[in-house]
């Protein structure tokens, strides 16, 4: 089957602007692929060069080496079968929730009505309704989230890429997006790309869970299958003996790595 | 309840001092309440100061007579094109540099140049360019406004969030919407921000443009009544243009409040 997206050695190396010999490379000869309507979480300790790795999938970053194929074919530009969730506010401060919800459709050159009976609806489905004349300071955390998740979705993307999505917001308000974000999933299976450093959130949503090493030169050093049944609810399938066990494991894994993470932001 | 008595006697209390300072100034000028402390001459003192009951005389028979109106609509009218034409001006230059970089290096030191030169004197080039009607105010009116929104726009462009930015580009949009949707609303809510500096300015522009050489205007006003020293006409001008500029200053708050809903405000709660 041909992967939804294929990163094959990609390599990414920054150069400071001030001082040219100064290079770092985040990532070196990476190969990540996520399979059509599968669920992926990518897990690495802080600073590790996960969000580039997604910059690189969603076509916002050009890599110095290595090739992105979507569906099989090579990646020039915006990735235009991705919607992509960033961890930091991503909304248009001037314009409310549902026109906030209707850009992408906007920029598509779609009628007014039909736009906004879509935005509406969207709305609800977020739980969003009623909400749409607010502006995204009059929101909280969680209901700005809602709003990104509405904007990206309306565009019904093939791919999901969501870097950290929920890390801003507190552990209640987050086990809700997760399970709402299961719940959408699972109605029509899009490839997700789930890139997180907690290691718990990344279990209970994902099916197949890789492990980065810590930067410079991240890599992939683990994969595991997760093979709890579906539907979940994050919440709960915590405590199931499978998710410790997986848990176990996979930390065990992960610890040199974050240890190391640790020492490298001690030291900068 | 409080805080509603508190700015209502708040009120009475700028009223009372704004009294007590023509009562002073009617004191002080006044050739028969006070012996001379200062001039020799009893009448000095009003012939520097003016007197207030006769300025206000001046500006009552401005209004009663309809003479004032003719100047106030040409000043008026100066001050909003200068302003419009600043504006629109300010932001496509501050959109263009901001979004190319060679151009904006390229002009970089003429600009700050342009900018740190008194413009004011630009005044008796422009009275010789454009004649001494409405234009050559205007001229310099828009140099004036021109800068604080090219500087307000260029900041705002920069400062647009790239993460904004980067979200809108994989929503789908076209470096065209991009501009549309995202670098203009962005830089205009630095326009606004600017605005009751830009429409001050404009207004100095164009009072300061009439007293250089005119043939209408409130400016002209004070310049003709400088001329013949009557002083009491120059502060009557002077109190009117006051007046002009907060009626002004209040219609770009109402404007403003209008269109910068989306903006938080420091202690604002939200309405159920």
């Amino acid at each position: 089957m041909t992967p939804a997206i294929a990163l094959e050695r990609i390599t990414c190396t920054f150069v400071s602007r001030e001082d040219p010999s100064r290079r770092y490379t985040a990532l070196r000869d990476t190969t990540l692929a996520v399979q059509p309507g599968e669920f992926l979480s990518v897990v690495g300790p802080t600073g590790c060069g996960k969000s580039t790795l997604l910059n690189v999938a969603a076509g916002l970053l050009e890599p110095s080496g290595g090739t992105v194929r979507v569906h099989g074919d090579l990646l020039a530009g915006i990735n235009a079968r991705a919607g992509y969730l960033f961890q930091q506010e991503a909304l248009m401060p001037w314009r409310n929730a549902l026109e906030n919800v209707v850009a992408g459709l906007q920029f598509r050159g779609l009628g007014r009505d039909e736009m906004l009976q879509k935005g509406n609806e969207w709305l609800r489905r977020v739980g969003l309704a009623g909400f749409g004349d607010r502006y995204p300071h009059q929101l909280s955390g969680g209901m700005r989230k809602r709003v990104s998740l509405a904007q990206t979705l309306i565009l019904d993307p093939g791919i999901l890429l969501m870097d950290e999505p929920f890390s801003a917001l507190d552990v209640q308000t987050r086990q809700l997006m997760e399970n709402e974000l299961l719940e959408l999933w699972s109605s029509d299976r899009k490839s997700v790309v789930f890139i997180t450093n907690d290691l718990e959130e990344a279990i209970a949503l994902a099916d197949r869970v890789v492990v980065l090493s810590a930067g410079p030169e991240t890599r992939p050093i683990g994969e595991y299958r997760i093979d709890l049944p579906r539907p979940r609810d994050v919440a709960e399938i915590r405590l199931a003996p499978r998710f410790i066990e997986l848990h176990t494991e996979i930390w065990h894994a992960m610890k040199e790595e974050v240890l190391k993470g640790y020492a490298q932001q001690q030291r900068q | 309840m409080r805080s509603s008595n508190g700015s209502r006697a708040l009120r009475i209390w700028q009223v009372l001092l704004l009294a007590g300072l023509f009562v002073a100034w009617h004191v002080g000028t006044s050739p028969t309440l006070l012996p001379p402390l200062y001039f020799d001459d009893p009448n000095r003192a009003a012939f520097f100061f003016g007197e207030p009951l006769k300025v206000l005389g001046r500006i009552w028979n401005w209004f009663a007579g309809g003479d004032i109106y003719r100047h106030l609509w040409v000043t008026l009218l100066e001050t909003v094109l200068a302003f419009v034409l600043g504006t629109v001006l300010g932001l496509a230059m501050g959109l263009w540099l901001a979004l190319s970089p060679f151009a904006s290096a390229l002009l970089d030191p003429y600009i700050k140049a342009l900018n740190s030169m008194p413009r004011v004197i630009l005044a008796p080039i422009f009275a010789v360019w454009f004649g001494l009607g409405i234009a050559s105010k205007v001229a310099l009116g828009v140099t004036l406004v021109f800068f604080i929104v090219f500087f307000n726009v260029y900041q705002g462009v920069r400062e647009v969030s790239p993460v904004v930015l980067a979200n809108a580009k994989m929503l789908g949009a076209s470096q065209r919407q991009l501009l549309r949707f995202v670098y203009l609303p962005s830089a205009m809510s630095w326009v606004f921000a600017s605005l009751h500096n830009s429409v001050g300015l404009a207004f100095v522009g164009a009072v300061v443009g009439e007293y250089l050489g005119s043939s209408e205007g409130v400016g002209y006003l004070i310049l003709q009544a400088e001329g013949v020293f009557d002083i009491n006409t120059v502060f009557a001008g002077i109190l009117v243009l006051t007046a002009f500029a907060l009626v002004l200053d209040g219609l770009v708050s109402l404007v403003e409040r209008r269109l910068m809903v989306w903006q938080p405000r420091s202690g604002e709660t939200e309405r159920l």
